[in-house]
């Protein structure tokens, strides 16, 4: 059972994180992404929504140890933490109740920011995401201290506390949750056998087995299966409930109190704060961001992204990088310095697993126009009548002309508006960056 | 018995057995182990490899060191022993010595092994006396009172404006009918060299019974058939089609394409050796003239005795090419047409560009991945992702991106300092446009 949860979590988590590696795993490996439970939510991906609840509804939280990088992530440091106790003497695990009021505080704030549209909230506490941005770490310098961040607090809760951060923190867990109480299959003790050794409860490493009442808190167990693996009496299986219903066992969580209500109130309107602050921007300053041909418009865009940093990672010409600014921190938007949106490439829309940046062909790649082209014409060469035209040249869509203009002299590029996808040759191209691209904010049907 | 008389019998004989194999114009001689192929000429079985006397050896390695008499004779003397029966030269070849030397070389062999061409070169001065001047010091310099073959040097180059004032306006060629009539020239034609309409009046003249042309020399190859310069040439598949169907015995010129038909880039040359390991580049070229059954001579300036080697393993019991392998040919010369080299020597005049280009590292990448067919010609061969990625990356490692060849704004100041003459600009479009098709899978 173990060992069979283990070789999934292990191919899962591998095909993720190779993922960002290899973007051409996609084939192979891209739908994994789009399984993960936030970005599913972000796609209004029914389909996936509705299988993982049924997932859970059967099996419990198999998602967080099978499906999730994060969780598969902190079950690998968990082993470390656990293995040093043991080697000093002390227990692994000890059973400990969950912090009811930061779990369902937290949740609530999450829950609150999903209606309020307040994405930053909801991507920085998205598992997967956090997992992608860790990994993209070299991408985000600049913005290099969320991910390092969230890096060295999962690292220290799993090493010490097991999946005190899958229980008492991430929105995800306290979600299937909810629902893995009346999972159909979970953990069961068999009171006949059980000798009270309390293997079981070192054992777990979401702390959730408390032997001295034989009770098991369904809502924190993310079917690790090491409880199963340490019983030597076989009291310990993974079955349907018992016919008799336990006192107490899986009840709904205590009033989570005001403790709760005010500290998510609280962290809400810190986030707010933060929103206001200005961090230093990089790349090309537009009044308008640019974000990628498949997202319908900037606002959908925004709305829909967990900032997880897949697109940024795959895109095979540098365009997309990770915005400083609060409102969109982490988020993807466009540039040109290093390269421009080449017209046969759909990598990043192929990839996406939010619904962010939808999957699209390379013809109808054509029909999203995310930006405009515009000419400075006191920067433009050919303006200030020295031989030039290279935008025009490498325009893949015609939009950029050569034209003489009426009161004769050199010929100056001009843009039709109508034909220009914002693909940003002209701007990369260009040696003295009088061409640049603005961005529109809605990309198709206009 | 001597060399003379052993040359004479084997020379007989073998045109005896080859007469008794071939018949008509247009035959094929079928494969007899390594003689000779020979093809009906109009005054006789002509060999179907010619030599072509305009690249005789010298004795030193400057222009004007003498031509290199002994060597020449022994070449001639390998020749005539394997079967080459054609000797074509001109008054202008090797400044004038190409006559002397050659006449030199054959007349230690009877007249009757071998078939003497020369040409009227009149380029310079169209006069009467100047031409008559001209035939009658071949016919001297050549040992020879009759011409088994006489061209008309090179007509359409000037147009027909010029060929009339070299043979019409002064009647020299009423003059050299009148010699054919005579007896002194044996197969009267021409040499072309120029545009579609010279070609098509010079085959009126014969439509129309002006002159009956015995033969035509051409220039033709595998890549002039479909893909000739079209500034200096007409397509060859045109040329021999016309002549064909005159039935004009067909004499071919530059089957190598000058020698560059003999080195190709390395794409090509690994799939030319992958089909036939031990037959030279050089022998397809040769192969493909032979292929057709019009053609009566194949012209090579065999410099040394090497070259010789090689077209005699070709011609000897000569093994036509077949359907597959035209249509390879015609695939290769496509290609070779698409991507020529850029002849840069690196030698840095046009840098620094004041736009950052690094021009030297783009055009050495490029020749490189052409000569080393690291380099995708279309995306239907069998290896295209692989090389293509391999194009693109090295492309990248090579050139740094913001001095690549899509950031050349063409200012044109790079043009005037290349001592070779490259239009930069343009080649550099070339190659940005090259890379394009890749990244987009146009190719």
């Amino acid at each position: 059972m173990k060992i069979l949860r283990i070789i999934l979590a292990l191919v899962f988590w591998t095909g993720i994180t190779l993922l960002f590696f290899i973007p051409d795993l996609g084939a192979v490996t891209g739908f994994i992404p789009k399984l993960q439970f936030i970005p599913a939510l972000m796609a209004t991906n029914f389909a996936v929504i509705a299988a993982l609840v049924l997932l859970t509804l059967l099996f419990g939280r198999i998602y967080c140890s099978v499906i999730c990088p994060l969780g598969v992530f902190q079950d690998g440091l968990a082993r470390i933490g656990a293995f040093i106790r043991r080697k000093t003497g002390r227990k692994a695990y000890n059973y400990r109740k969950g912090i009811k009021w930061l779990r369902y505080g937290i949740w609530v704030m999450f829950v609150c920011a999903l209606a309020a549209g307040i994405q930053l909230i909801v991507s920085m506490l998205d598992p997967y995401s956090t997992w992608g941005r860790i990994l993209g770490l070299r991408f985000s310098l600049p913005a290099f201290i969320i991910p390092a961040a969230a890096l060295v607090l999962v690292s220290a809760l799993s090493i010490t506390l097991g999946r005190a951060y899958c229980n008492d923190i991430c929105p995800v867990g306290t979600t299937l949750g909810l629902l893995s109480r009346f999972a159909l299959l979970r953990p069961v003790i068999d009171r006949q056998k059980c000798r009270n050794c309390k293997a079981c409860e070192h054992a777990c490493k979401a702390s959730c087995i408390n032997i001295a009442e034989h009770k098991i808190d369904l809502s924190r167990c993310v079917d690790c299966f090491n409880c199963m693996e340490s019983c030597k009496f076989g009291a310990l299986k993974y079955g349907f409930a018992p016919r008799k219903k336990d006192a107490a066992e899986d009840k709904a969580p205590a009033d989570p109190g005001r403790r709760a209500f005010v500290a998510g109130a609280a962290l809400a309107l810190g986030s707010t704060a933060a929103k206001a602050a200005e961090l230093p921007g990089e790349g090309e300053e537009r009044s308008v961001p640019l974000t990628p041909p498949g997202s319908s418009g900037v606002k959908d865009f925004y709305r829909r992204c967990t900032a997880c940093q897949l697109c940024i990672t795959a895109c095979p010409n540098e365009v997309l990088r990770p915005s400083l600014k609060a409102e969109r921190l982490m988020q993807p938007e466009m540039s040109f310095e290093k390269g421009f949106c080449r017209p046969e490439c759909t990598l990043c829309s192929s990839l996406c697993p939010s619904g962010a940046i939808r999957k699209i062909s390379r013809e109808e790649k054509t029909g999203y126009h995310v930006g405009t082209a515009r000419i400075d014409r006191e920067l433009c060469l050919a303006s200030q009548g020295t031989h030039c035209g290279n935008c025009a040249r490498n325009c893949p869509t015609g939009a950029m002309k050569m034209v003489r203009p009426e009161d004769g002299g050199r010929m100056i590029p001009v843009v039709n508006e109508e034909l220009c996808t914002g693909c940003g040759a002209c701007e990369y191209l260009c040696p003295v960056h009088a061409a640049s691209v603005e961005g529109k904010k809605i990309h198709i049907g206009q | 018995m001597n060399r003379r008389d052993f040359i004479r019998i084997s020379g007989i004989a073998t045109l005896g057995a080859a007469a008794a194999g071939c018949s008509g114009t247009n035959s094929r001689k079928e494969d007899t182990g390594g003689a000779m192929e020979y093809r009906s000429g109009p005054t006789g079985k002509v060999s179907l490899l010619g030599y072509g006397c305009m690249r005789w050896p010298r004795t030193g390695s400057g222009k004007d060191s003498p031509v290199d008499q002994e060597t020449v004779n022994e070449l001639v003397d390998k020749a005539l022993a394997n079967g080459v029966n054609y000797f074509d030269t001109a008054p202008v070849y090797l400044g004038g010595e190409s006559e002397r030397v050659t006449g030199e070389a054959l007349s230690r062999h009877p007249r009757n092994s071998y078939f003497i061409a020369t040409k009227l070169s009149n380029f310079d001065d169209p006069s009467r006396e100047k031409a008559i001047e001209m035939y009658e010091s071949s016919l001297r310099n050549l040992r020879t009172d009759y011409l088994d073959y006489y061209l008309l040097h090179g007509i359409g180059m000037g147009g027909i404006e010029s060929f009339k004032k070299r043979y019409i306006d002064n009647g020299i060629l009423e003059f050299l009918k009148e010699e054919r009539k005579g007896g002194r020239i044996r197969n009267l034609g021409f040499s072309f060299h120029g545009a579609k309409e010279s070609f098509d009046h010079f085959m009126s003249l014969h439509d129309s019974g002006e002159i009956s042309w015995d033969f035509c020399q051409i220039e033709m190859n595998y890549m002039d058939w479909k893909h000739a310069d079209a500034r200096t040439n007409v397509n060859a598949d045109y040329l021999y089609a016309e002549l064909e169907r005159r039935a004009i015995p067909v004499l071919i010129m530059e089957p190598l394409l000058g020698g560059r038909l003999a080195s190709v880039p390395e794409g090509i040359s690994r799939q030319m050796k992958e089909r036939e390991p031990d037959l030279s580049i050089a022998s397809w070229a040769f192969r493909f003239c032979g292929s057709f059954p019009g053609v009566l001579t194949v012209l090579s300036g065999m410099t040394s005795e090497d070259h010789l080697d090689d077209n005699l393993k070709t011609f000897k019991g000569f093994n036509p090419l077949n359907g597959e392998e035209l249509e390879f040919l015609e695939m290769m010369a496509a290609r070779m047409k698409e991507f020529p080299l850029v002849n840069c020597t690196a030698c840095r005049y046009c840098m620094p560009c004041p736009w950052g280009i690094d021009i030297p590292g783009i055009f050495k990448h490029y020749n490189t991945a052409v000569t080393e067919g690291t380099f995708a010609q279309t995306r239907e061969q069998k290896d295209y992702l692989k090389l293509k990625r391999a194009y693109l990356k090295s492309y990248d490692r090579a050139v740094q991106k913001k001095q690549q060849a899509d950031h050349c704004i063409c200012c044109g100041q790079c043009v005037s300092h290349c001592p070779q003459g490259i239009k930069i600009p343009g080649e550099l479009k070339r190659i940005h446009k090259y890379v394009e098709s890749l990244k987009q899978d146009t190719i």
